[in-house]
């Protein structure tokens, strides 16, 4: 390399460099545009209710802590922990329920072959399709009839019964996709359809399971719409809802608060993408590359 | 990405049946299969089939949940065809959606190109550029926009810099529309994730034989690029509008909850949740989930019908 380089090579060597500058200013300037809000609540959450908005520094001049001690009281007699607890549990309840009957039903379609198995598979694809608001009044009168409202029950529900097509359709790809010698070579070793899925299949899928799990958890924190018309309940709202409350109660007088709690709001979130990008991104990529 | 190579699709039902699978064993099958996918066929036949079912038979009725519903034939859809809400809400919901699905599928194609390039911290970038669109749902992103398009805030001080004083777009009719749609178009990382995939798969071949026969990189996108990832645009193009037909949740809490000023970005189902969980007009409400599904559909078969024109599907690939 000391040596004799010829002025081609050089050349072409400072047009790859010239290449890599401006590649890296391009993604440099989207990144900016892109993480400026996320870095903007941060910035907002220490700095007072008055320069939230009216201030253009993107990071407080003296941070303060008030907008964070602020949270401490609660909104009308409840405490944040409250809001948050309850959308824990059914982020949880519904990571369970989605891991649980998906996986199931994914077997049954990439495994098992059963009468019927095609005309069912289409169904279970178009209802990916299907406008959710066509089932939410009819749902809610059956849960209304049935007296669960301002439960939890008709939030996971739907969960419990494999009715997020998404990732029934995601297992199920996956599953095709693992060799079918293992499960053949444990049928000739006599193990049933429930031995196979649990010790066989179930494990290989981990990428997959992981991947709906991690969605779901996700998808059910900033769950609004289920939360808004199911609970009534200010004790049982969840963190979307207590937001809301926030804002209704305090209004612009205590933005700082608000800001802080929206920025508590989402640090699962943004933890849980951390942790797992990878599979939430590969995990994406496929199901666009099977569509 | 070993996911996407790994698993091809398999078309079901066309493998040879293992040699053991008397009628007995094919009984036995069946019978495994639907005990396996039994849940889905409950939430399917009470969650999916049935409400469909009830919510057709709604949309027929008049209904306020304390009084059984009453039959009204066809009154529904014609107050709602003359309802100038209704029609207001469809015209937001069309410009929302023809405004922001291509701006946001350019920026994520845009960028998938330049993250393609093999470079140092592409997945850096890759998992930032991702992140919105996982907590641009959420209810604290919504108040970071509104703070962030509100009067005298960031967007509006940049924009009388440049002479145009507008107020803030959260407060003014005419703007805070395209407020949501910055919401929406700062999301562009889940289809950039797509064509990511999609532009990973296309042969390196072809572009060293086309650079051999001379062809610029303006002609190798547009003759190779762009024909190679149409099936990965298809899908793009498919799911991103059928989402922003259902936009709800940023019109509700960026704009106010009542989907204002002067209706300015009164989406379709905001409109539907209004009529349907504040009037408690489940029937009207009904006519309207039905309406939008028959406009989706009807999308999703124009979108089907066109790929013919322009996917391109490669026959040998495996």
């Amino acid at each position: 390399m000391t040596t004799a380089t010829t002025p081609v090579v050089r050349a072409e060597g400072e047009r790859r460099r010239a290449g890599s500058i401006a590649w890296h200013a391009g993604a440099l300037l989207v990144l900016a545009v892109v993480l400026y809000p996320v870095i903007w609540v941060v910035g907002a959450s220490f700095k007072p209710s008055k320069d939230i908005i009216a201030s253009l520094d993107l990071l407080p001049t003296e941070p303060v802590w008030a907008n964070f001690s602020g949270l401490a009281d609660g909104i009308s007699g409840i405490s944040i922990g409250s809001f948050f607890w309850n959308s824990l549990v059914y982020a949880v309840l519904a990571v369970i329920g989605v891991v649980l009957s998906s996986s199931l039903t994914a077997y049954a379609f990439a495994k098992i072959r059963f009468a019927g198995r095609n005309l069912l598979f289409t169904l279970m694809i178009g209802t990916l399709l299907l406008p959710y608001h066509v089932l939410l009044i009819p749902q809610y009168v059956l849960f209304r009839n049935l007296e669960l409202t301002d439960t939890l029950v008709p939030l996971v529900a739907g969960k419990f019964l494999a009715t997020e097509a998404f990732f029934v359709f995601l297992m199920v790809q996956f599953m095709r996709g693992l060799p079918r010698e293992l499960d053949e070579a444990a049928k000739l070793d006599g193990c049933g359809h429930l031995r196979t899925y649990w010790s066989i299949v179930l494990p290989l899928s981990r990428p997959a399971i992981i991947t709906s799990a991690i969605f779901t958890f996700i998808n059910a924190w900033n769950d609004f719409m289920g939360p808004l018309i199911y609970l009534n309940t200010p004790e049982k709202y969840t963190v979307s809802l207590g937001l809301m409350m926030f804002r209704d109660q305090e209004g612009i007088s205590n933005y700082g608060s608000m800001i802080a709690m929206s920025l508590v709001a989402l640090v699962p979130v943004i933890a849980f993408f951390m942790a797992f990008q990878r599979y939430l991104i590969d995990g994406m990529a496929t199901s666009g590359l099977k569509g | 990405m070993t996911l996407v190579k790994e698993a091809p699709v398999r078309p079901a039902g066309k493998r040879s049946a293992p040699p053991a699978a008397g009628r007995r064993g094919r009984r036995r099958e069946n019978l495994a299969g639907y005990l396996f996918m039994s849940p889905w066929l409950a939430g399917f036949l009470l969650l999916t089939a049935g409400p469909m079912i009830a919510s057709l038979y709604y949309a027929f009725t008049s209904y306020n949940l304390f009084t059984p519903p009453k039959w009204v034939g066809l009154d529904n859809f014609t107050t709602m065809f003359q309802d100038p809400r209704w029609q207001k809400s469809v015209e937001v919901t069309l410009k929302y959606v023809v405004v922001a699905t291509p701006l946001k599928l350019l920026l994520a194609l845009g960028v998938a190109l330049l993250l393609a390039q093999k470079r140092r911290g592409q997945g850096l970038y890759r998992a930032a550029f991702y992140m919105p669109s996982l907590i641009g749902a959420s209810v604290s992103v919504g108040f970071v926009w509104r703070a962030l398009f509100s009067d005298d805030a960031i967007v509006d001080r940049t924009q009388k810099v440049f002479g145009l004083d507008v107020g803030g777009w959260i407060g003014n009719p005419d703007y805070v529309l395209y407020a949501l749609v910055a919401l929406s178009i700062w999301q562009f990382g889940a289809p950039m994730v797509i064509f990511l995939a999609g532009l990973k798969q296309v042969p390196q071949e072809l572009y060293e034989a086309a650079e051999v026969d001379g062809a610029g990189p303006l002609r190798r996108f547009w003759n190779i690029t762009l024909p190679m990832i149409s099936p990965v645009l298809f899908f793009n193009v498919l799911l991103e509008s059928i989402h922003a037909f259902q936009v709800f949740g940023s019109a509700y809490v960026v704009s106010d909850t009542r989907c204002g000023p002067a209706d300015a970005t009164l989406v379709y189902t905001c409109y539907l949740y209004q009529k349907g969980f504040k009037e408690a007009q489940m029937g009207f409400a009904s006519a309207m989930a039905w309406t939008l599904v028959i406009a989706v559909a009807l999308v999703t078969a124009v979108l089907f019908w066109s790929q013919k024109k322009w996917v391109h599907y490669e026959e040998a690939a495996k």
